[in-house]
């Protein structure tokens, strides 16, 4: 589908639709500018025939340029490998737009976002409270995305105000931020009736740090070191996704060794977080033994990060236009003798769980996310996954996978067990997925380019352990960043938690929570 | 059952010499350093540990040391649930401004004596967040801070050594 049939299938079903321009600046992304009257219906309809859930939305301040605010919708066309990006001008003086929560569940936190972060009003929209300016800490009319923000100006300060089951019998148990383990913080609230769960409220935004405001005025070669820090566990699927932003504004391909190297990391991080959720399941239920030795795994292949490329998180290999650390022969081979021993432990491990009968009792039927709630929530990744969505941008958008003959794990039944056996499935494919890259590896090969910065905007997106992680880039004429927009896949797929916890018992939280294992300070930002 | 069994036996024991050099001086330290927390703290030193906006590797480091490998504990380091059972509070992030009462209120709830340790390069100074409108920055601003472990993550052994060595010293 190239743009043209794009716009002729809305034009099918919005009679009188005029686009005000339509451009394909990248082979995968298409976008169209539309009146600000039109945004929300064309936003309807690509949602409805794609199918597919908001990506993105987001609002850029170009009040300095043009004396207007612009607001970003993004779309996923699967069937066709592509973006398509919906854009409107909303003038400076009228800042708000029409809702689009009541018909797209997915677009509803993104308004909420817009709204505190740019003081833009989407009109409509029943839920305003704001996500990561805490009412406490963050007098309102604070909006720190706006380009002329300086500091935060005193004012009244209020409360967040939760959502409340009343009745007899109905118990409130809130928990968090501080949690009993060495974990993130966030905040639940949990509302019971006798043992089952009949409300989650999850409260976040406490690892709020500004990023996005950070990154603006920094150079793109500068910044990778930040989008490495937005999620620690997933510091080379966020610094992947920065790069090939960047790359594609900058107009510069990378060389075919250094496409190779990027697919080897994220495999290898993906697999160690895996592993990681595999043990922490395990965990979760009080099985210990195999707990501990996941955990004996997943330390080997930080381990073998490190030998790899000094860094057991993958941090300081990216950078914009290649990566910063070959592998040569002897590392190659023990890359592929690690590999072997890996499997080997791997495999001990699945045949201890699978094979223990209380345990699969815990985790079957628990923690229950069914396909239709997921599609409105608009899941991503591997919780997406577990419930029988076909989702992962490996497959789609291929690259260097297509070669490798890439297989995508899918299960139906959406449950703790779903998403461990998708965690099981793609370990063991990452692994052979390492092998096939490593065969292509040569010692001569190129691994970065130079490159030029000019000005733009580009999406930029990978597919990470948990699920997609998109950044918009916008760059002025030396490369400087003016805006940079971060999407974890962990802001979808916590509000998938709060339903897939609903019926069972607070006790089975954990390990509700360890499946989904989603990322607060990626959600936070 | 008896995958379990076998992989014990096979396994064998994992944990890990902390580097040939440094190994002779922290391990041979063990006994001395049990002894000295033992007499310190009744026993063992408990820690509470506390994300006050970090990106998650450093709580990945930290749980790292626990792992059989390294195994923090057997040198009687102990990392607990509740600040009421903490002697210390090892705190990593740059201080968000959303966890600023959560920090100040778990210290405030652990007993005394009691001490802070950060880890990290955000919690030390707020690192590459410092210039956030967000964040508060170090945490030593805010509570009284008596050892730093740096890194971006600190490794597991780089937690354990200072941890140790500290302890030596305060000795």
């Amino acid at each position: 589908m190239d743009s043209s049939e794009v716009i002729a299938g809305i034009k099918n079903k919005i009679p009188g639709f005029n686009a005000l321009s339509v451009s394909r600046d990248y082979p995968d992304e298409i976008t169209i500018k539309v009146r600000a009257q039109d945004f929300k219906d064309t936003c309807l309809l690509l949602h409805k025939i794609l199918p597919s859930s908001v990506m993105m939305l987001f609002a850029c301040d170009e009040r300095g340029d043009s004396a207007k605010f612009v607001i970003n919708s993004v779309f996923l066309n699967l069937k066709k490998s592509q973006w398509i990006i919906v854009s409107m001008d909303i003038p400076q003086d009228d800042p708000c737009f029409d809702s689009l929560a009541k018909s797209v569940y997915s677009a509803s936190l993104f308004e909420r976002e817009i709204r505190e972060m740019f003081g833009i009003e989407p009109k409509g929209n029943p839920d305003l409270r704001r996500l990561r300016l805490h009412d406490e800490v963050c007098p309102p009319d604070n909006f720190p995305l706006r380009k002329d923000f300086q500091k935060m100006d005193p004012g009244q300060l209020s409360e967040y105000k939760f959502d409340r089951v009343e009745g007899v019998g109905v118990f409130e148990v809130p928990v968090g931020p501080v949690h009993a383990g060495i974990i993130g913080p966030g905040h639940f609230r949990f509302s019971v009736a006798g043992e089952p769960i009949i409300n989650l409220e999850i409260r976040l935004g406490f690892t709020h740090r500004g990023v996005e405001k950070i990154f603006e005025g920094k150079p793109c070669r500068n910044a990778v070191r930040l989008s490495e820090c937005v999620s620690g566990d997933s510091s080379f699927a966020h610094s992947l996704a920065f790069t090939q932003a960047a790359e594609k504004i900058f107009g510069v391909s990378v060389p075919a060794q250094a496409a190779y190297l990027r697919a080897i990391f994220l495999e290898l991080e993906r697999m160690y977080n895996h592993v990681n959720d595999i043990g922490g399941i395990a965990l979760d239920v009080g099985f210990s033994f195999p707990a501990a030795y996941a955990s004996i795994i997943k330390e080997s292949m930080l381990q073998l990060n490190d030998k790899l490329t000094g860094s057991r998180y993958l941090k300081n290999v990216n950078t914009v236009g290649g990566v910063l650390t070959g592998i040569d022969e002897t590392k190659k081979q023990m890359l592929l003798r690690s590999l072997k021993s890996l499997k080997k432990d791997f495999s001990e491990l699945t045949k201890i769980l699978y094979s223990s009968v209380s345990f699969m009792d815990r985790v079957d039927t628990t923690g229950l996310l069914r396909r239709k709630t997921a599609e409105d929530l608009g899941a991503v990744g591997l919780s997406a996954r577990a419930c029988g969505i076909p989702m992962d941008l490996r497959k789609y958008f291929s690259g260097v996978y297509k070669e490798a003959g890439f297989k995508m794990a899918l299960q139906e039944s959406g449950d703790v067990l779903a998403r461990l056996r998708i965690r099981v499935l793609e370990f063991e494919e990452s692994c052979r997925l390492i092998e096939e890259f490593a065969r292509k590896l040569n010692k001569d090969g190129e691994i970065t380019s130079e490159l030029k910065p000019r000005g733009g905007s580009a999406l930029g997106y990978s597919e990470g352990w948990r699920g997609p992680v998109l950044y918009w880039l916008k760059t002025d004429p030396t490369g400087q960043i003016r805006r940079c927009k971060v999407v974890d896949p962990s802001f979808f797929n916590w509000q998938g938690l709060s339903y897939a916890v609903l019926g069972n018992i607070i006790p089975d939280f954990p390990l509700c929570n360890k499946s989904f294992d989603l990322s607060y300070s990626g959600n936070d930002l | 059952m008896i995958h379990i069994l076998r992989n014990r036996i096979l396994k064998g024991v994992v944990t890990r010499h902390i580097e040939p050099g440094l190994s002779r001086q922290i391990e041979s330290a063990g006994p001395e350093l049990k002894l000295l927390i033992r007499k310190r703290f009744g026993r063992s030193l408990h820690i509470r540990q506390l994300d006050s906006g970090s990106c998650g590797a450093c709580e990945s480091e930290i749980a790292a040391a626990n792992n059989p490998i390294y195994d923090l504990g057997r040198f009687g380091i102990n990392f607990v649930a509740s600040p009421r059972h903490a002697d210390a509070l090892l705190v990593t992030g740059p201080v968000s401004k959303n966890m600023c009462l959560a920090l100040k209120k778990t210290y405030e709830s652990m007993p005394e004596p009691k001490f802070v340790i950060t880890a990290g390069d955000c919690a030390l100074n707020g690192g590459i967040f410092k210039d956030s409108y967000y964040v508060e920055g170090a945490v030593g601003n805010i509570l009284p801070v008596v050892l730093h472990i740096p890194g971006c993550p600190p490794s597991p052994l780089v937690i354990i050594q200072s941890l140790l060595s500290f302890l030596q010293k305060g000795a």
